[in-house]
């Protein structure tokens, strides 16, 4: 039997929306307030789902101790109460929760062997969210 | 095509123990998990129901019957209950929450006429959520 396990988790990280291939004027126009230079922050929530066969001895799709700590070290410690601008992983890539997504999506698929990654999803805030599934559509 | 969403709650006991295992490797697999004496979670149980809206009705399905199958079939065997002594799927399966998603899509989807079950998500915590779809 296939099952899908989300995963929920909060990180803290400010940046500033600001692209190099416009001017000052569009960029204030394009990103408004999102693009003060001294940036702003946000607490992201952060879903991770995974699937796989229930392992028919423990239950599970995979274990969270697992899932967890694979998260805790490559995204929270790397993203978590950061300036993402100055992250390497945003060197020339402006840090909107769309490209924040999708990089979490690359590290969790590369890095993460114990279940397939189906999706990633990100709320900035309470009122909007984004998610990646590889290219694939989001299921209901 | 439309979705309909029903949520319930209930809570309920449970532990993690494959008896295959050695007590070392069950504490190791489980963690806190293990403890025979059980734990307790507060369920939230998301039913999709999917189908075409019934020109009379104007409905995908009679939301009180949806209501009343997910009581009979799930609510009463599971809310309040220790799941490895009282649920007879989980006197030989762990009753993690993938197989409780399982376990609550075997009960409902026969039950369910006009409708199609579509899927049934179940958060053991509010960060914690399964889904199953009925796929092998």
């Amino acid at each position: 039997m296939k099952a899908y396990l989300t995963r929920r988790y909060m990180f803290s990280a400010s940046h500033r929306l600001h692209s190099d291939a416009f001017t000052d004027e569009q960029n204030r126009a394009t990103y408004g307030k999102c693009n003060n230079p001294y940036g702003h922050g946000h607490n992201y929530a952060l879903e991770v789902t995974v699937s796989g066969q229930v392992d028919q001895r423990t239950g599970m799709v995979c274990n969270l101790v697992d899932l967890d700590a694979f998260v805790e070290r490559e995204v929270l410690d790397r993203f978590g109460h950061e300036h993402l601008n100055a992250l390497p992983e945003f060197a020339g890539e402006v840090p909107t929760t769309e490209n924040l997504c999708t990089s979490i999506y690359e590290i969790v698929q590369r890095g993460f062997t114990l279940a397939h990654l189906e999706k990633v999803r990100l709320e900035e805030t309470m009122m909007n969210s984004f998610e990646y599934a590889g290219g694939q559509e989001s299921r209901i | 095509m439309v979705y309909l969403t029903r949520k319930a709650e209930f809570s309920a006991s449970h532990y993690y123990h494959n008896p295959e295992f050695t007590p070392e490797e069950n504490r190791r697999i489980f963690g806190k998990c293990n403890n025979p004496n059980g734990h307790g979670h507060n369920y939230t149980l998301e039913v999709t129901v999917k189908g075409e809206v019934d020109p009379r009705s104007g409905f995908v399905v009679d939301l009180k019957q949806l209501k009343d199958i997910l009581h009979r079939e799930v609510l009463d065997a599971m809310d309040h209950r220790f799941l490895n002594k009282e649920v007879p799927e989980f006197f030989t399966q762990i009753p993690t929450t993938e197989n409780l998603a399982i376990a609550v899509w075997r009960r409902l989807a026969p039950k369910l006429q006009a409708a199609k079950l579509h899927r049934v998500r179940i958060y053991e915590t509010p960060d914690l959520f399964v889904d199953f779809y009925g796929e092998a």
